[in-house]
């Protein structure tokens, strides 16, 4: 085996150790399947009713927000449990073995990338059944599901970086959530951006969760021609500039994380 | 005999702690090597260092012939360990735990079940295998780490107090295991606050304090820096001590010790069992009942408390001078 073989098949070993660990810990995957179908009632009916949207059930125009949002929530189990690892000596027997050093983190993202995957097709079968529908051709709901798994997985880098950083639980669970909140919030993804008063619409309109949640909207087929078309240039242009952004995030923050891990481990 | 593990002048300091103050070690293949010391002499920090987790200040040290620090990945694939503290992962079984570690050894999916299984039954665990870790006694997670280490049947391996919570049984069990694994050739340095331990599984013996070795040899060439064979007998009543006393005095080779209380008397010898079977014979002839009789040789918790303890005075004189 080659270098990179090794690195990859030790990634696989890592990735399989973390999808038992969240199969085993009924909290982790309370987080990874019964909040997103939480999120999808909730968010559906008790907003759903009070806002009507003329040619689309407001589900259609919800659902692109909430999974994002799950992706944004369910990277905390990521840094949570990373930070865990971190306080227990788990990572001094990987240390000790001949394993690729890369494939901790490598692994960590990819089992959370399977994560996702279980809680987004959660999310889209629940949003079916209370009205849901992709407009799109297969083609494009395919690259929406993509571009959902590719924010998730840069997402992933983000979180394990703030964790590293961080390196204990309660103190990232906190800061995750400080976070994580206004970053939803501050965006498209439960009101009309260009409804926001001047400054706040502009940190709408430019945060980056909004242009994901638009591409995803642009390629489900959701968004809704009796809003007004947002004006802000990363909206336009949602999904080229949400693939920019995945591309940054992921060549900021994965030699970031990496660095890190090898600051945090070796005290 | 090429040295397994060599170092030199390590050096390693946590801010103003000196943790390790010029540590000097060699072992060579195919023995064990034991690190006795009392709580924060470096010896963690020394088996830290040897399995590439922590980098030195200064000095340094090869394993199986690689440099600790430049050659810390290929090194790898030569040593097993096992810490001071449990290495597992709670939400994975026992198997589990033992197939990731081999898998990581890159022994590929067959062998790593096959080793993971036949570890298990060694050490006792086979009841527990497909139990999440998480409810394992502490003596079992350690159990479970020292297989740990042996997964790759590594030339040379580091236990950080091995025996350390667990019971009789399976700390005679582990004993047997690290024999077996010698007689194959395997190198073991190991630390260990049991001094029974040392003597019994360790070639040599470096006791360490402040983060350096002060005295290395042999279990017996310890004992003997601190004294040699010394009878000790007890008799039935004050007048038989006496004569005792004057009986055996021809065997002593240096002051012999008389305590009236416990009707006791210690006489330090040469010869350990035939001076022994001699001074008997002695009181037998004069018909002196003997309550206790033994053959004591220092141990090395002696040793240890005569070294370190010595150690510290010879500091303390220094500094009043
Ligand atoms: N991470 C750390 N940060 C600060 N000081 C440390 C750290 N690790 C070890 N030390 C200090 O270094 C010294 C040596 O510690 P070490 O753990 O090597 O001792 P030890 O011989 O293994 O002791 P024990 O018998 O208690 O396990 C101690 O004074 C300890 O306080
Ligand atoms: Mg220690």
């Amino acid at each position: 085996m080659n270098s990179l073989q090794v690195a990859f098949a030790d990634g696989m070993t890592i990735a399989k150790r973390n999808a038992l660990k969240i199969r085993r810990a009924p909290d982790l995957l309370g987080g990874v399947i019964m909040l997103p179908v939480v999120f999808v009632l909730l968010f559906t009916y008790v907003f759903g009713s009070m806002i009507e949207l003329p040619g689309l059930s407001y589900a259609e125009y919800m659902l692109p927000g909430i999974f994002v949002m799950t992706i944004t929530s369910s990277a905390q189990i990521t840094g949570y449990t990373l930070t865990q690892d971190l306080q227990k000596g788990i990572f001094d027997r990987f240390r000790t073995l001949p394993m690729s050093p890369s494939a901790v983190l490598t692994g960590q993202t990819v089992s959370d990338l399977i994560m996702n995957v279980t809680s987004i097709v959660t999310m889209a079968l629940v949003g079916l059944l209370v009205g849901w529908r992709i407009h799109s051709s297969p083609l494009e709901a395919l690259l929406g599901f993509g571009l959902l798994l590719l924010f998730a997985y840069a997402f992933s880098w983000v979180t394990a970086t703030v964790a590293l950083a961080l390196r204990t639980p309660e103190i990232f669970n906190n800061i995750a959530t400080l976070v994580s909140l206004p970053l939803v919030f501050l965006s498209n993804a439960f009101v009309d951006s260009t409804r926001l008063p001047g400054p706040l619409q502009a940190v709408a309109e430019w945060n980056p969760v909004s242009t994901f949640i638009q591409a995803a909207r642009v390629l489900f087929g959701n968004a809704s021609s009796a809003l007004p078309a947002p004006s802000a240039w990363p909206l336009r242009h949602a999904v080229p500039v949400s693939l920019l952004w995945s591309v940054v995030l992921l060549a900021v923050f994965v030699p970031l994380a990496t660095r890190l891990y090898k600051r945090a481990v070796s005290r | 005999m090429p040295a397994a593990i060599t170092a030199e002048g390590l050096v390693k300091k946590y801010g103003d702690v000196v943790a390790l103050d010029g540590m000097e070690l060699t072992v060579p293949e195919g023995t064990v090597f034991g690190l006795l010391g009392p709580n924060g002499a470096g010896k963690t920090t020394t088996v830290r260092i040897l399995t590439t987790l922590l980098t030195p200040d200064a000095g340094h040290a090869t394993v199986a012939g690689f440099d600790v620090v430049r050659d810390a990945r290929r090194l790898r694939a030569h040593i097993g360990a096992s810490g001071q503290y449990a290495a597992v992962d709670d939400h994975l079984t026992g198997a589990e735990n033992l197939e990731m570690v081999g898998r990581l050894y890159h022994l590929g999916v067959k062998r790593s079940r096959q080793r993971a299984r036949d570890l298990l039954d060694r050490f006792d665990l086979t009841e527990a295998a497909d139990r999440p870790v998480q409810g394992y006694s502490g003596g079992m997670r350690r159990r479970l780490d020292l297989a740990g280490a042996l997964v790759a049947t590594p030339p040379v391996l580091f236990l950080d107090e091995p025996t350390t919570g667990l019971d009789p049984r399976a700390r005679a069990s582990l004993w047997e295991v690290i024999a077996e694994l010698v007689a194959d050739g395997t190198t073991v340095l190991l630390t260990t606050q049991y001094m029974e331990e040392a003597d019994r599984l360790a070639d040599r013996i470096a006791v360490v304090d402040h983060g350096r070795v002060i005295a290395l040899g042999t279990a017996d060439q310890l004992k003997d820096q601190v004294g040699g064979d010394r009878i000790e007998l007890s008799v039935t009543s004050a007048a038989d001590l006496e004569t005792a006393r004057r009986m055996l005095a021809p065997l002593a080779v240096g002051d012999m010790q008389l305590d009236p209380t416990a009707l006791q008397v210690t006489i330090p010898v040469i010869g350990g069992a035939a001076a022994l079977t001699s001074a008997l014979g002695h009181l037998a002839a004069e018909r002196i009942a003997v309550r206790d009789a033994g053959l004591r040789r220092p141990t090395l918790d002696d040793v240890f408390l005569t070294l370190t303890g010595h150690e510290t005075d010879e500091t303390s004189k220094e500094t009043v001078r």
